[in-house]
């Protein structure tokens, strides 16, 4: 993020000119002229012209980390809720357990939470979760908060930085879902901690410097517990 | 309908003191509801309408899904204690017919195909109605579903415009003014009623009924005043969802 001013845009407000820019994410092109689509923040590059939301469900992409809530339990596969338009399959075949067919309810069910990674999206957005993979699993304890999609980016930091202090100055092992849920689980009252800081960072997520001020926010609040 | 009250006087002016190109006062605010998607609450003169939008979530039942786009569908409500007598709760045949007719207009301007197999619910409620209030939901619609984050081509914004203070003789209508934004008395006791809504950026229009008779020349001008009160309504939608932004995610 280089540029010095961060712009929000709202949808149909014009950007620029097709031959200077390339439309990129939340624009569209009409006679030759660039629109946002949406409300959010504009990213001018070199080459691209991008609109980064600031509201709205999650965008499912392959290959993403997300935390899911188990809908329903069906005969041979369930249906997550990964908080996106659509819910997700998650199949017998995708998860760590040899299932039985119509035992699937043994394993997991409506409410149970579960580490995932979307395994394919197709053409009329169908979803399909996986859960076969080291690092995934199903989730006990703890406490799951809810953020906005897209300020995802920001709770991480660059190369992982924000989320890297979070964890420092808690304690707590902390898992961001790239579909806007994050699970935090440790000492109960550095949990609230973290949830306090998180919220802080998604109210504050356009604002400059925003890890140095969390880490005052988390040294200020921990004087005695200091690591 | 006939009344002996004199909608517009000899100079011009209204009988509620307004010019005749005068909107009443619009207040817009963006995202007054927690649990929607996106909402908006509209005071347009003594209109009060609120709009929730929620989705795109899947469409339920299964049949109405769409396997290339999104579906809208915009449920336009009146409360009971929106109009002087009690209003019947419930849907009935006028409401069913603006939530046809905005559903449409809000179809054309949102990106549907970015969601297929999902349905866009937006939920108009009428909470005071003084004439115009399908101009003022759609409005609000616009604004709500800007607030949801949904992939919009523009934000439709919708203003009506009117003749009144025509004199009838044996069926003929004759004299009359072409007004902008009836208000109550304007609307039931005027001559015409041309409400339109309009996608500002490129003034295509999305909506457009006609209730009273006009002359194709009053009907132009008519049209003119519409999208000119159009403009002007569409930037308070802007300054609307701007100024929530910048509340509520500024750099303090």
């Amino acid at each position: 993020m280089s540029q010095s001013e961060r712009e929000i845009v709202i949808p149909s407000q014009y950007l620029g000119e097709c031959d200077q820019f390339k439309s990129g994410r939340g624009t569209f092109i009409e006679n030759g002229k660039i629109y946002s689509q949406i409300i959010g923040i504009l990213q001018r590059n070199e080459k691209y012209l991008n609109v980064i939301s600031l509201k709205g469900k999650y965008d499912a992409v392959t290959g993403d980390t997300v935390i899911g809530i188990i809908d329903a339990a069906m005969s041979s596969s369930w249906l997550v809720n990964i908080n996106a338009p659509y819910p997700a399959l998650l199949h017998v075949n995708e998860v760590p357990w040899r299932v039985e067919f119509n035992e699937t309810d043994k394993y997991l069910n409506s409410g149970d939470t579960i580490m995932t990674v979307v395994s394919s999206v197709d053409m009329e957005k169908k979803l399909q979760v996986s859960m076969k993979d080291r690092n995934l699993f199903k989730i006990k304890g703890g406490t799951i908060i809810d953020v906005e999609p897209s300020k995802i980016p920001r709770i991480i930091g660059k190369k992982g930085s924000m989320i890297q202090l979070l964890k420092k100055y808690t304690q707590c092992r902390i898992f961001v879902g790239k579909n806007g849920r994050i699970w935090i689980d440790g000492k109960q009252d550095m949990i609230g901690k973290a949830i306090q800081a998180i919220k802080l960072i998604e109210k504050e997520s356009i604002s400059f410097g925003l890890t140095d001020k969390i880490e005052d926010f988390l040294k200020h609040n921990s004087d005695l517990k200091e690591v | 309908m006939k009344s002996d009250k004199q909608l517009i006087d000899e100079t011009g002016i209204r009988s509620d003191g307004r010019k005749p190109d005068e909107l009443r006062n619009v207040i817009i605010k963006a995202g007054v509801l927690h649990r929607a998607d996106g909402s908006c609450y509209l005071e347009w003169g003594g209109n009060k309408v609120i709009a929730a939008v929620y989705g795109p979530r899947e469409a339920i039942p299964r049949h109405s899904q769409n396997s290339l786009r999104a579906i809208v569908n915009a449920r336009y409500n009146m409360a009971a204690f929106s109009v002087d007598d009690r209003k019947r709760p419930g849907p009935d045949r006028r409401s069913r017919e603006i939530s046809k007719v905005i559903s449409e207009a809000l179809e054309k301007v949102i990106l549907t195909d970015y969601y297929p197999r999902a349905a866009i619910d937006v939920n108009i409620e009428v909470l005071n109605a003084e004439a115009g209030t399908r101009c003022a939901g759609l409005t609000a619609a616009g604004v709500a579903l800007a607030d949801a984050g949904i992939p919009l081509k523009d934000i439709p914004v919708a203003c009506a415009a009117g003749k009144i203070g025509a004199t009838e003789e044996d069926g003929t209508f004759t004299g009359g003014h072409v007004v902008l934004d009836l208000g109550k008395e304007e609307d039931n006791f005027g001559n015409a009623d041309l409400p339109i809504a309009i996608a500002p950026r490129t003034n295509e229009i999305l909506l457009l009924q006609m209730d009273g008779h006009l002359s194709s020349d009053e009907f132009e001008r008519a049209l003119d005043y519409a999208i000119k009160g159009c403009h002007d309504i569409s930037k308070l939608q802007k300054e609307a969802l701007l100024k929530k932004y910048n509340v509520s995610e500024g750099d303090e």
